[in-house]
């Protein structure tokens, strides 16, 4: 099956500053059930970018396997895709992120390819703070191959099947906060709204942006009984916060509801303006961020919006002190040191 | 035990023995045994070092075996004319493997067990450790010196210059000058001791030559790290294993010293110490999809880990480079014990149907020339390259032609479009065969707003990178990448030829680290009147002449070290060569294979078919 999506395009819509449409962040016609919520992230993705003005080439969508890994087909359609192989995507966005150190990088990834097969890659992307989106779009369930339980499904959550899930489940944020991730959020695909400036904010974050998404899946996870499905997600979601991301050279003012408000500045000099709701909790704060997480799945509540950041720590770039030219642009007469040093080297053998 | 020598060695008693040191490990006692190797490598006579060393850190026996051989002679050789014997643990067994006729140099500050006595060898007593323990107070010194004083006492009973050790002692101590004098102090304590106490030079010895030239002595990890800094590898991400560990920190090396930006102080390469082969082999493919060259480098586990990610390169062509330094197998192994036996999962590396080309050095100036070349072969294939070198090659030292490079050498990046080549074009499909070829044009991610974008993977797709499950366009991909196979054969390395025309109905066909033991096999069986042609492989997928010299010949002695005759049975898969007229000659014990098994099993192997020759009316001689 091809899909190809029309390219007529209505001569009003409205132009980002770089000219380009809200279309030409498309990607082809998605293969995913109706009513996916991974059909609604990559909306989103496609809106944070637009709305950031960044040059769709200039990204690059990387994912593993899973229904999850099949939507960087689906935005971003003027950007290069890859869809590696099962729970390896973090290793491939390393290895294309050392390349070059220029494009914006999204992995994206599902509960099953991160959560299980991928649970190394995940942990050790997180350790190194690659510069890059990671998003995992979690239903707590393989939807590929008709809805067994993942790890992120919860103990006691209900299949489709009727079977009650024995087993603790693997909770992504908290596991990312406690491995040092330097930004750590959690939505819900239901909420755009919430999810469009984290996405714009993971993006200006220089290191890896943890994003977990509940995505219900409609076809194998959204009966009553599971903890993954539509309406629990959206009854018991508790938000740390409102979030508005502000640009550097375009301060906004967001308009505060009651509450305290506080704000983050990215290494760009551009900010975060939060509004926060949850109590006892510092968004720079680890021991808070992992409290907040915990205290509120004692209390069955997703704690959603931005967790936990840290704005200060360097990408793997700067950890490993690479050059600020990407160094899939240097030649020979950069990289190859030439036959007098050769000559150097082969006398310190004799 | 090995089977019976058929053939002796030569007699000649200058500038051909092997020497053997029993250390323990940890003790360091390679700087001291690296001394006495590079001691004779500098008086001109070519020399091979080999460790063999313990899966261990310290504690385990360890040896030191050097072959000096006046006819250069580079493979291992059997039978030990002097053993130095200094780790007790191993000593009943070090005795046993003298040669008759042979030393044995051994610590006599403790008398020897009458076990360990002999009657038909020589026995070199010095109280290495007594004159260690009255010389030095500090009690690792006293361990180290002990070392240099048997150097020292060598180098009397083996004529070794002194001054050439000296020399070696102030480059090695360069900027710790401290350290000379008690050094050169201990060598002349074991010179004093042997000159007063026995006679020399022993009935073999040493006498300077000008046989070296310009060689170099290198180890073929440190030639593959180097190769990958000047073929312009920016990524190395590696995990660490034994045998390959030191290429990843080769590359580091040089790179650390040759590619830092003069400006900013900033690194014009990265290296990632992986969390696992699987991650490494992910973040080579990551990289040069974005158009860095990239590589790593591990051993047989490392390659059985990394198969789904090599399957991937190959379907979604995608360049790799990957090192493997081959190690005994399966599973662990003895890791650290050499063999050439990933020949098969290396070639056919991945479910489902893939190949990969392969390339097998045998110097280190071939690791060096071939990691380098290998990046423009991955790039100009879009496929994963595997440089199958092994332990012996990767991790001891060898006699070598200097390393060389063309100054006017441009990479070749294969085709990849640029922006303007995009945007004079109407729709760019990543995977159509323009040119017949099989190798479609690529693009790095970034070059164009609009237009070369797409998406790779591992799935079936057709010629525009579009995700299809039909069949007819999986097939046509399926066969054009055999298409791509056919190309390779005509870049791949030729193999070398030993004689200009075939003149033999029995050929012997080598590759890697069994070339050395072979090209002497070759002259020791030539002595006896067997004369053979020879060729040697340099390069998977297999090309003509490779195909013609097996075609031409009666009979090919296939030489490898494993024990399936892994390179036979992949001759036999691509060439349907009728697998009667290969014949098998094979070491897999850990060790390198020598000359004397080589020539052995050949003529064994020759006379039992002449034997029944006469009831089959068909010769082989």
């Amino acid at each position: 099956m091809t899909y190809l999506k029309p390219i007529f395009r209505h001569p009003k819509l409205p132009k980002n500053k770089l000219g380009y449409t809200l279309k030409e962040y498309e990607g082809g016609i998605s293969t995913l059930c109706a009513g996916c919520g991974h059909d609604s992230i990559s909306a989103t993705i496609v809106q944070a970018c637009y709305e950031m003005d960044i040059e769709p080439h200039l990204v690059a969508k990387i994912s593993g396997i899973g229904c999850s890994s099949k939507t960087p087909a689906y935005f971003l359609g003027n950007s290069h895709g890859f869809n590696s192989v099962h729970g390896r995507m973090p290793s491939v966005a390393t290895g294309a992120n050392m390349a070059n150190k220029d494009l914006v990088y999204f992995g994206v990834s599902g509960d099953g390819d991160t959560a299980s097969i991928g649970m190394g890659q995940f942990v050790h992307a997180i350790r190194r703070n690659l510069n890059m989106v990671y998003i995992v779009m979690n239903n707590g369930c393989y939807g590929l191959t008709k809805g067994q339980d993942s790890a992120t499904a919860d103990l006691g959550s209900k299949s489709k099947a009727g079977s009650i899930n024995p087993f603790q489940p693997v909770d992504l944020a908290s596991l990312a906060v406690e491995l040092g991730a330097t930004f750590v959020a959690q939505s819900f695909s239901g909420d755009k709204q919430q999810l469009v400036p984290l996405i714009k904010a993971g993006i200006q974050h220089k290191g890896l942006a943890f994003i977990n998404v509940m995505s219900p899946c409609v076809t194998f996870n959204n009966n009553p009984g599971s903890t993954k499905s539509y309406d629990y997600v959206r009854e018991h979601m508790q938000a740390t916060g409102t979030l508005d991301f502000v640009p550097e050279e375009k301060p906004i003012h967001a308009e505060y509801e009651e509450g305290t408000g506080t704000t983050v500045s990215l290494h760009d000099g551009s900010e975060m303006k939060l509004h926060k709701l949850a109590l006892n909790w510092d968004p720079e704060d680890r021991v808070s961020a992992a409290n907040a997480i915990q205290q509120a799945r004692m209390k069955d509540e997703i704690l959603t919006g931005l967790l936990y950041i840290n704005p200060v720590y360097g990408d793997l770039h700067d950890i490993i002190n690479t050059s600020d030219t990407p160094l899939n642009t240097m030649k020979e007469n950069t990289l190859c040191p030439g036959t007098e040093k050769l000559d150097t080297i082969n006398a310190g053998f004799r | 035990m090995k089977e019976q020598q058929a053939i002796a060695h030569p007699q000649a008693r200058v500038n051909d023995f092997v020497a053997r040191f029993a250390n323990v490990n940890g003790t360091g006692s390679a700087s001291a045994n690296f001394l006495f190797a590079k001691a004779i490598f500098r008086m001109g006579i070519p020399v091979t070092p080999k460790n063999i060393f313990p899966s261990n850190i310290q504690g385990l026996p360890t040896w030191y075996e050097v072959r000096v051989s006046e006819k250069g002679y580079l493979g291992r050789r059997e039978g030990i004319d002097l053993l130095v014997a200094v780790n007790a643990q191993s000593m009943k067994q070090d005795i046993e493997s003298v040669h008759p006729g042979g030393y044995l140099m051994y610590d006599s500050t403790k008398k020897l067990h009458t076990d360990m006595i002999r009657g038909d060898i020589h026995y070199l007593g010095i109280p290495m450790m007594e004159m260690a323990n009255e010389n030095y107070s500090n009690p690792r010194q006293r361990q180290l010196f002990k070392n240099i004083i048997y150097v020292g006492a060598l180098s009397v009973l083996l004529n070794i210059e002194f001054e050439v050790l000296e020399t070696l002692l102030k480059e090695q101590f360069a900027g710790k000058e401290k350290l000379i004098a008690p050094n050169v102090k201990a060598l002349k304590l074991g010179m004093d001791y042997a000159s007063k106490h026995f006679d020399y030079p022993l009935d073999f010895h040493l006498e300077r030559r000008d046989l070296i030239k310009d060689k170099i002595l290198v180890d073929g990890n440190t030639a593959c790290g180097l190769g990958a800094v000047y073929g312009g590898a920016t990524v190395m991400a590696w995990y660490p294993i034994t045998p390959s560990t030191s290429v990843a920190e080769a590359f580091e090396k040089f790179a650390s010293k040759y590619r830092i930006d003069p400006e900013t102080g900033k690194k014009n390469y990265a290296v990632v110490q992986a969390e696992d082969e699987l991650a490494a082999m992910g973040m080579v493919i990551g990289a040069n999809w974005n158009g860095a060259r990239s590589l790593t480098a591990t051993s047989g586990p490392g390659v059985s880990l990394m198969n789904e990610f090599i399957g991937l390169a190959y379907f979604a062509e995608v360049p790799a480079v990957l090192i493997d330094v081959q190690r005994a197998g399966p599973s662990t192994g003895m890791p650290t014990r050499t063999q050439q036996s990933d020949i098969t999962i290396a070639a056919y590396a991945s479910h489902g149907d893939s190949k990969h080309p392969l390339l097998f050095p045998s110097t280190p100036k071939e690791c060096f020339e071939m990691t380098a070349t290998s990046f423009d072969l991955a790039d100009r294939l879009q496929t994963p390259i595997i440089l199958m070198t092994d332990l012996d090659l990767g991790m001891n030292d060898h006699m070598s032609d200097p390393f060389e490079w063309d100054a006017e050498k441009k990479y070749d990046r294969g085709k990849v479009f640029n922006r303007e080549e995009l945007e004079a074009m109407g729709r760019y499909g990543r995977y159509l065969d323009n040119e017949g070829d099989g190798i479609p044009y690529r693009t790095y991610p970034g070059t164009h707003p609009s237009k070369g974008a797409f998406t790779t993977r591992g799935t079936s797709r057709d010629e525009y990178a579009v995700y299809t499950e039909s069949s007819e366009a999986y097939v046509r991909n399926m066969k054009r990448l055999l298409t791509k196979w056919e190309t390779a054969k005509t870049i791949m390395p030729e193999p070398h030829l030993y004689q200009e025309e075939n003149q033999q109905e029995i050929g012997i066909l080598f590759f890697g680290t069994s070339t050395y033991s072979s090209e002497e096999a070759k002259d020791m069986l030539g002595e006896k009147g067997i004369h053979l042609d020879a060729i040697r492989i340099k390069a998977f997928p297999f090309g003509e002449a490779t195909e013609a010299f097996i075609q031409s010949h009666k009979l090919v002695f296939i030489i490898e070290q494993n024990r399936d005759g892994q390179l036979r049975s992949l001759i036999i898969n691509e060439m349907q060569t009728n697998p009667a007229k290969l014949v098998p000659v094979l070491n897999y014990d850990g060790m390198p294979i020598t000359a004397d098994d080589i020539a052995s099993q050949i003529s064994n192997y020759l006379k039992q078919k002449t034997a029944v020759a006469h009831d089959l009316s068909e010769t082989y001689i």
